[in-house]
């Protein structure tokens, strides 16, 4: 296939090869994605062993979770992206049968059907998280671009009907992020600005109307998040709480271990979404711009793989998993700095936990396949 | 080029500008991030911080320890042990009310009842769920970890003598408080200052690490009390075994140290264990020896005669005539046993001549009486200090009727204490001087004043040495290699409507030895219901116990020779045994 002159700009000459490198190729890793994703789990797993309250215990299990969530990764980068391509519509097909399967059978924890048993016990919505952004681009992998308003629609049905089905187990969160993930998709193919404004004005009785679709606890949460002061002791506990625990961190915070809203208590959900929390209390600032600026490594190193991909679905796949992943980290942080109302989405790769770990990891894995999968030029 | 790779160009265009636009917004989201956590962590740092600390750091009481009381030797009479008692905070514990039975488990009360008392103070943020609780246990409460519940450390008293310093020692309440006795008189000084410290707290309140003292406590000071706890002891038990023996109602002794004015030994009947709350009633926690009056009777003739030797109108060998054994003041006849005749003043007292005292007492002007009376210090509060100490009673004379002068002379319209009466006789025995009495053991002993000449003294207690002896009325006092001067005392209790007829009081009051003497002691049997009940049947005996014991515990030398007199020992040593 002849390249393009943009191509040709966006494309580094293939330098030659160190052993190490082309090993690395072989085996499909891409180093800096590969060392971005292990600073960022190493730091968390550091912040997590003062969360747990100090638990040798407790912090192994999560270093066997990450271990898992790596290896799903390895797995994933060795499928060639025109695989993936390929299984997309059946994937995406098996990820709806299950919601509508977790529906009728799955298991009740918490008020909420979110787990199914066939097996090995998981959460059909985590499939979803890949399977939406992939559907995304595999409708408009070889299709006009940018993409029409009929196609738009259609895409628009691939997003709204997983996101009712995430809805109704209820997890309205993992339901907005999957939507999210689809929506990113169509930005990146370049859906027309008219139609972003004018999704954007039906944002407005569409907030409305989701307002009326939700249940008191979250719109409590809303509420909340306008004057937590207005119930410290109940609904606003979590987040009076946890903007104290940053707040008093200040530029280097209160060492390793000694943060006393994580430690005394005070604090909840310390190991899990507010972790966060505990990092800025123990390590100031300075710990909250680092951990964001290497999320923002892994990012930027997302989107720059995005760019550089030859085909139309692994470009918009690329940009949609990398993007999604930023969402998940502003939400957690802008959630637990009282910027935006408690939805419940952990940190990436830091909050204690497992199954989105792997998910998450998966999606980078998809990541390194597409940039280890190019044909790169001869010099 | 192809059409395709036309498309396929532009494409790759668009996306860079989508990816872009991404990365703009993406800045935008990195940027808010990063204003949050500057806003939350440099300029609100000093207000969420101090939000942190006030949830974090709580000021506590540090409790003072309350001073030990020892007796004169620096043996313990009250101690106090660390105890902790468990507090909650309803509102924080109302989450984990559940655990109640496993709690009251641990504090050993009934589940229902502590579920009644949190659930009744729900709105509370404060409750003893149980108070003094031994430390061990109170770590088995904390080891539950409940939200709300808290132990604090006190001091709970401890007093090793129980029954036997009960009354004068007293007790604290549950708040470690003086409620009667020592403890109460001497509260200030024995109970010291709270400190206050930091601490750092969980969200359940509980402490986790002493943060800084603010201010440290300033414990209690130790107590010396004046009393000897061997003597005491000996005074307890020897007046036990003869208020049963007796069947009587109560009884007091208390012995006084003439030197000093310090209270040796101070012991009532019934008594209580201080240690056991169960046993608190007014009338066993009563220190008698200091709160309870009686009408002294005969035991108040020495003071007569003092008065009518100061007078200068007699002398020990003076002799009034008591015959016919009875004699007429206004309404009332006043009689002797039997018709003791002529009779010196010596005499008087030996035989306990009623008819005689009074006579010497119609012949002394009544301010003359008051006033050597008062001197003694009846109808005046004593400088012990104790809580609810009685004055006794003595009518100003200016309210004398002939007749009151006259029983005044035996003992009844006058009311004293155990301890005034000794204090009195221990002016006798002192030369004259009458020291202060003290419940705290002195350095020095308190400045002294005079109450009769020497001489009169010296004389009275020559006098009350003939009580003692054989013809007298008081022989069971008597112990070996000791002169005792005393005197007995028998008095028919105030009832309403006048006196009764079956109900005494019996009475020995004297000093050992007789010489030089060192104690003052004072013997109180109240209504002995055997068939004695004279003061020489009862009391003497019992102060003859106390007194041979303590002199030989004191190692006081003894000052006459061993039975110069073999009758009296021998009914001495016989009085012991059967009193046994």
């Amino acid at each position: 296939m002849p390249l393009t002159d943009t191509q040709r700009l966006l494309t580094p000459k293939a330098a030659p090869l160190s052993d190490f490198a082309r090993l690395m190729r072989r085996m499909h890793i891409d180093g800096p994605l590969l060392g971005g994703l292990l600073l960022v789990s190493g730091f968390g797993l550091f912040i997590l062993y003062s969360a747990v309250g100090e638990s040798n215990r407790l912090l192994m299990n999560q270093v066997v979770r990450l271990s898992v969530a790596f290896a799903a990764m390895l797995i994933v980068a060795q499928m060639s992206p025109d695989f993936l391509r390929r299984w997309t519509p059946w994937g995406y097909l098996a990820g709806l049968l299950l919601l509508v399967l977790v529906l009728t059978w799955g298991e009740v924890g918490h008020g909420a059907r979110r787990w199914l048993d066939l097996g090995i016990r998981f959460q059909p919505s985590e499939v979803m998280k890949l399977a939406v952004p992939m559907m995304a681009a595999w409708f408009l992998h070889d299709r006009h671009i940018p993409p029409r308003l009929g196609h738009l629609l259609i895409i628009a049905v691939m997003i709204v009907v997983p996101t009712v089905l995430i809805a109704q187990q209820p997890d309205l969160g993992t339901a907005l992020l999957i939507a999210a993930s689809g929506i990113i998709v169509v930005v990146l193919a370049g859906m027309s600005f008219r139609v972003m404004v004018g999704m954007g004005l039906l944002a407005v009785p569409g907030a409305l109307l989701l307002w009326n679709f939700m249940k008191d606890y979250q719109k409590q949460r809303v509420l909340t998040l306008l004057d937590p002061d207005s119930d410290p002791l109940g609904a606003g506990y979590n987040i009076i709480q946890s903007k104290i625990a940053i707040g008093s961190g200040g530029l280097f915070g209160k060492g390793w271990t000694n943060g006393s809203q994580a430690h005394l208590e005070f604090l909840p959900e310390r190991d899990t979404d507010f972790i966060f929390a505990v990092l800025g209390e123990e390590f100031g600032l300075f710990g909250v711009l680092t951990i964001l600026a290497l999320y923002m490594f892994v990012i930027g190193r997302g989107l720059y793989i995005a760019v550089q991909a030859h085909d139309t679905y692994s470009r918009l796949l690329a940009g949609s998993i990398s993007l999604t992943f930023l969402v998940y980290v502003f939400v957690n942080t802008a959630m637990v700095t009282g910027l935006i109302p408690v939805v419940g989405v952990p940190l990436p790769l830091v909050s204690f936990g497992g199954t989105s770990m792997v998910t998450l990891m998966a999606g980078f894995g998809i990541l390194m396949s597409i940039h280890s999968h190019r044909k790169l030029l001869p010099h | 080029m192809t059409r395709g790779a036309e498309t396929k160009q532009k494409t790759a265009r668009r996306f860079v500008g989508r990816v872009t636009l991404v990365l703009a917004f993406f800045s935008l989201v990195a940027a808010s991030l990063v204003a949050r956590a500057v806003h939350l962590q440099v300029l609100d740092k000093d207000f969420l911080n101090q939000q942190a600390d006030t949830r974090h750091l709580r000021t506590e009481e540090i409790s003072a320890h309350r001073g030990t009381i020892t007796d004169r030797n620096g043996e313990p009479l009250a101690i106090s042990t660390p105890v902790d008692s468990v507090w909650a905070n309803p509102k924080v514990f109302a989450p984990a009310v559940d655990s109640v039975p496993e709690l009251a488990g641990i504090l050993g009360v009934d589940p229902q009842m502590l579920m009644g008392r949190v659930t009744r103070s729900m709105d509370k943020e404060f409750l003893y769920l149980k108070r003094h609780l031994n430390p061990a246990q109170a770590q088995q409460v904390l080891a539950l970890k409940l939200p709300g519940i808290n132990v604090k450390r006190e001091y709970r008293r401890y007093y090793p003598a129980s029954e036997v310093t009960g009354h004068l020692v007293g007790f604290t309440n549950i708040d470690d408080e003086g409620q009667e006795g020592l403890e109460l008189a001497f509260n200030h000084w024995l109970a010291g200052e709270s400190g206050a410290k930091r601490v750092l707290k969980d969200r359940l309140g509980r402490s986790i690490e002493n943060v800084e003292s603010i201010s440290p406590p300033h414990h209690g000071k130790d107590l010396q009390a004046s009393i000897d706890l061997r003597l005491q002891y000996l005074a307890y038990r020897t007046l036990k075994s003869a208020i049963k023996s007796h069947d009587a109602r109560s009884g007091s002794i208390v012995v006084l140290d003439v030197k000093t004015g310090e209270v040796l030994a101070m012991v009532n009947q019934p008594t209580y264990n201080p240690n056991d709350r169960s046993q608190f009633a007014a009338e066993r926690y009563r220190n008698r020896a200091i709160t309870d009056i009686f009408e002294p009777g005969s035991s108040i003739k020495p003071l007569v005669v003092a008065a009518a030797l100061e007078s200068g109108q007699y002398r020990p060998s003076s002799i009034v005539d008591t015959a016919p054994g009875y004699v007429t003041v206004g309404p009332k006849t006043i009689e002797d046993s039997r018709n003791l005749g002529r009779i010196s003043l010596t005499t008087i007292l030996a035989r306990s001549s009623n008819v005689g005292v009074t006579m010497l007492a119609m012949n002394l002007q009544a301010d003359q009486l008051w006033d050597t009376m008062t001197q003694f210090g009846l109808g005046s509060l004593t400088t012990s200090g104790f809580p609810g100490e009685s004055a006794g009673m003595l009518t100003h004379f200016s309210h004398w009727q002939p007749i009151s002068q006259a029983t005044l002379a035996y003992g009844y319209g006058v009311s004293v204490t155990p301890l005034q009466l000794a204090q009195a006789y221990s002016a006798i025995g002192a030369d004259g001087n009458m020291r202060p009495v003290s419940l705290v053991a002195l350095d020095r002993p308190n400045d002294a004043e005079r109450v009769i000449t020497k001489d009169t003294a010296v004389a009275v207690r020559r006098m009350l040495e003939e009580v003692v002896r054989p013809g007298g009325t008081g022989t069971k006092a008597s112990v070996d290699g000791y002169r005792i001067a005393g005197k007995t005392g028998t008095a028919w209790k105030f009832a309403s409507g006048g006196y009764s007829q079956d109900k005494y009081i019996s009475i020995f009051a004297g000093l050992a030895p007789a010489s030089d003497p060192r104690l003052a002691t004072v013997v109180v049997i109240d209504e002995p219901s055997g068939e004695l009940y004279y003061g020489s049947d009862v009391a003497a005996p019992v102060f003859a116990d106390v007194m041979s014991e303590s002199l030989r515990l004191l190692a006081v030398p003894p000052d006459a020779m061993p039975a110069r007199d073999a009758g009296s020992v021998m009914q001495a040593r016989t009085i012991r045994t059967t009193s046994q």
